[in-house]
C-alpha cells in the first residue's frame, strides 16, 4: 500500500497526465477525467492539495463563474481557479493540480458546497443566491438552503460573504461565526414566498423583508449597492465593462470577499471593471456571416435578468434552448421566464427545444421562428443578441469564431 | 355559472407554482380568447380572498409552501366553491394536497383538502422524469417530479394508465372526477397537450370548440414521437 504522501503524489501527477491527454486527443477542455482519476487514487486530493493555501469559494443559483472571474481579477497575481466552469470536486482538484500558486478562488455547485468547504477549509465562502434551477437534478431549493445551513453551522473558522436580501441565503448563512452582509439587489424572489423557519408569508418592501416569526433581512450591512456602492464606510462609483444589474451585484458580492482578503478595493475594482467578458459570455462572435452577442441564460431568475437587458429596441432577438443532463432534462421552466417582456421582437427559436421555446413565445403573443436545420436565416447588419443556456451555450462558442 | 366571461383563478402561485405550473393558466386563457371567448385569468395571491371561478389551478410546491398553501385554501372558501359545482385543475403537490392527507417534511402526515379520496405517503425515492399516460386512448406527456406515493380510493378514478415514468404509484397517474382533473405531470401540463387543455376548456364551458392550430400540435407531435 502506497504512503498517504507518495499516493497523493501519484494521484496529483495522474491529474495532470490524463488531463494533458485528454486535451492533446480533444476529448474535452482537461478537467474532468483526470480530477476523477486523481480522485480515485486518493479520495482525500482535495484536502491535500488545498492544504496551506488561502482558499474562496463561490456558490449560488447565478453568477457563481462571474464573480469567481472578478475574484480572481481583483486579488491580482498568480490566482488558481476552475475558469473552465467544471464546478465540482474533480474540476477543483484538476484545478489545484494544475497550479501551485497559494491564492485559490473555486466555483462551486451548490449541491457540492459542504463537501468542498469541509475539504478546501476556505477563508472566504461567498453565497450569492437561490433560487429554482434544474429542480430535475437538484430537486428542491429549500433542501439546498438546508444544506448550506448544515454546513455554516459546522465550519465555524470560515468568513461568509451572504447576499441579506436573499432570504433563503440568509437562513443558510445566519448561524455563521463571521458573515458579511451585502445589501444588493434582489429582484428574484419567488421561491422564498415563505418564511424558511415558520412557512408563514414572507414581506417584502422596496428595500427590506421580514416573517412574523422575527426572521429579517440583517441590520448590519457590510457592502450596500443602490445608486453607487458603499463598502467598508466609502462610497464607490461602478462603472463595469460587463452589462446589466446582475452584474454589478457580483461584482460587488466579489469586492466584499476581496475586503475580507484585505485587498485594497480601489485597485480591484479597477480590474473587475476592465472585464468585458467572462467564460464567453457576453463576447462577440462570428456564425455564417452573422456578428451575434453569445449570452448565458440557463434558469429564470438568470433569464428574467438577461431580458432585462435587451428590451430597450426591437431587433431580433436568437434564443437556443437544450435540454440535456447539464441542462436539466425539464424545460418546464420556460413559463417562469417573463417572455412577454420580448413582445415587439422577433424571436428565432434554435436548439434541441425549439418547439417548446416557440409554444411559449405563442402564448406571450411574441413572434417567432422555429429555425430548423434548413431555415434561412435573414441578413443583418449589426450585432444579434442570442441567449443560450448551459449547453446550447458551450455549442454555439463551439459553432462560432470569436471577432 | 351565468356569466359571460369565463374565469380561471391561478391560485397561489407563489406558492404552488414551483415549475412552470403558472403556464398551464396561460395556456388555457389564450386558447378561450383566440377563439373569441371573453376570459379572465385572475391570480390569487396568498393575502387574497377566494375570488369566484369556473375553474381553479393549483400547482406544485415544496414541502413547506405545500403545508401554509394547504392551510390556506382550508380557511378559504375553495372547498366550498368547488362543492358548488367549480372545476379544479391540479398538479403535483396541488393533486396531493386536495386528496384526506399528504406527508410532508419526513414521513409526517399533514391533513389534505379531503375533496377526494386519495392518500399520499412519502415514497422511497423521489419520482423525476418524463411521464406518459394514456388518457381517453390518447397519450399524455409531461414531466414528473415529486417524492410522493398516491394511493386512491376504490370509487376514485385514476386520470390515465402510466405508460411511461411514475405518476402515483407505477401504474396509474392522477385522478379524474366529475369536477377535478388531477396528474403528477407538472409545470406547463397543457402546453405539450394543447388536446387535453381543449378537453377542458369544453367541459367547462359545456360546449364544443372551434379547432385551434398551433405550433404546439407540433410539439405534441415531437413529444410523443420522442417518448412512445
Amino acid at each position: 500500500m502506497l504512503r498517504p504522501s507518495l499516493r497523493h503524489s501519484v494521484a496529483t501527477g495522474a491529474v495532470r497526465a490524463v488531463n494533458r491527454l485528454s486535451r492533446l486527443l480533444s476529448l474535452g477542455s482537461g478537467t474532468v477525467i483526470g480530477g476523477r482519476v486523481g480522485l480515485a487514487i486518493a479520495p482525500d486530493l482535495l484536502k491535500e492539495l488545498a492544504r496551506g493555501r488561502v482558499v474562496v469559494l463561490v456558490s449560488g443559483t447565478n453568477g457563481k463563474t462571474t464573480t469567481t472571474a472578478m475574484i480572481a481579477a481583483g486579488w491580482g497575481g498568480g490566482v488558481t481557479t476552475n475558469a473552465t466552469g467544471s464546478n465540482m470536486p474533480e474540476g477543483h482538484v484538476a484545478a489545484l493540480a494544475e497550479s501551485r500558486s497559494s491564492s485559490v478562488v473555486l466555483e462551486v455547485d451548490e449541491a457540492w458546497l459542504g463537501e468542498v468547504t469541509r475539504a478546501t477549509k476556505p477563508r472566504v465562502v461567498t453565497l450569492l443566491n437561490l433560487s429554482r434551477d434544474q429542480l430535475d437534478r437538484a430537486n428542491e431549493v429549500r433542501r439546498i438552503a438546508e444544506r448550506w445551513r448544515d454546513v455554516v453551522a459546522s465550519e465555524r473558522e470560515t468568513t461568509y460573504v451572504a447576499n441579506a436580501n436573499d432570504p433563503l441565503v440568509v437562513y443558510a448563512a445566519e448561524l455563521a461565526r463571521e458573515v458579511e452582509w451585502c445589501d444588493v439587489p434582489t429582484p428574484w424572489t419567488t421561491d422564498a414566498m415563505s418564511c424558511p423557519h415558520c412557512t408563514q408569508p414572507l414581506h417584502f418592501t422596496v428595500d427590506s423583508w421580514w416573517s412574523e416569526c422575527g426572521f429579517k433581512k440583517p441590520d448590519v450591512l457590510t457592502s450596500t449597492l443602490r445608486e453607487q456602492l458603499t463598502l467598508g464606510g466609502q462610497s464607490y462609483e461602478l462603472h463595469l465593462g460587463l452589462p446589466g444589474e446582475f452584474n454589478e451585484v457580483d461584482a460587488v458580492m466579489a469586492l466584499t470577499a476581496l475586503c475580507c482578503l484585505d485587498v485594497a478595493v480601489p485597485d480591484a475594482l479597477a480590474t473587475i471593471s476592465a472585464l468585458t467578458t467572462v467564460a464567453g459570455r457576453f463576447s462577440e462572435v462570428l456564425w455564417r456571416g452573422h456578428h451575434l452577442r453569445l449570452l448565458l441564460a440557463k434558469n429564470p431568475a438568470g433569464f428574467t435578468a438577461m431580458l432585462a437587458t435587451l428590451t430597450t429596441n426591437d431587433d431580433d432577438v436568437w434564443i437556443s434552448i437544450n435540454a440535456r443532463l447539464a441542462d436539466g432534462h425539464d424545460p418546464s421552466w420556460l413559463y417562469d421566464v417573463p417572455f412577454e417582456v420580448l413582445r415587439g421582437h422577433r424571436v428565432y427559436c434554435f436548439g434541441d427545444r425549439r418547439l417548446d421555446l416557440a409554444v411559449r413565445l405563442d402564448y406571450a403573443r411574441v413572434a417567432y421562428v422555429v429555425v430548423d436545420d434548413e431555415s434561412p436565416l435573414p441578413s443583418s447588419s449589426g450585432v444579434v443578441n442570442l441567449v443560450a443556456n448551459y449547453t446550447a451555450f458551450q455549442e454555439w462558442r463551439e459553432w462560432s469564431v470569436p471577432c | 355559472m351565468v356569466s359571460s366571461v369565463l374565469k380561471i383563478a391561478l391560485v397561489y402561485p407563489e406558492l404552488l407554482g414551483t415549475y412552470g405550473d403558472g403556464g398551464n393558466g396561460l395556456v388555457l386563457a389564450e386558447r378561450v380568447r383566440r377563439r373569441g371567448i371573453a376570459v379572465e385569468l385572475e391570480t390569487v395571491g396568498i393575502n387574497d380572498q377566494m375570488p369566484a371561478a369556473s375553474l381553479y389551478l393549483l400547482g406544485g410546491g415544496e414541502d413547506g409552501p405545500q403545508r401554509l398553501g394547504a392551510d390556506l385554501l382550508g380557511r378559504s372558501s375553495f372547498a366550498s366553491r368547488v362543492g358548488d359545482g367549480s372545476y379544479v385543475f391540479a398538479v403535483c403537490a396541488g393533486l396531493q394536497l386536495l386528496g384526506t392527507t399528504f406527508a410532508v417534511e419526513g414521513d409526517d402526515e399533514y391533513e389534505g383538502l379531503g375533496l377526494v379520496d386519495a392518500r399520499t405517503s412519502r415514497g422511497l425515492r423521489r419520482s423525476v422524469g418524463e411521464l406518459v399516460v394514456r388518457v381517453d386512448g390518447r397519450p399524455l406527456v409531461g414531466f414528473e417530479n415529486h417524492g410522493g406515493v398516491t394511493t386512491l380510493g376504490e370509487s376514485l378514478v385514476p386520470l390515465g394508465a402510466v405508460e411511461r415514468g411514475v405518476g402515483n404509484d407505477g401504474v396509474v397517474d392522477g385522478f379524474r372526477t366529475a369536477t377535478i382533473w388531477a396528474s403528477y405531470a407538472h409545470g406547463p401540463l397543457l402546453a405539450m397537450n394543447p388536446w387535453f387543455a381543449d378537453q377542458i376548456l369544453t367541459t367547462v364551458l359545456g360546449e364544443e370548440l372551434e379547432p385551434l392550430a398551433t405550433v404546439a400540435d407540433r410539439l405534441y407531435d415531437e413529444r410523443v414521437a420522442t417518448l412512445t
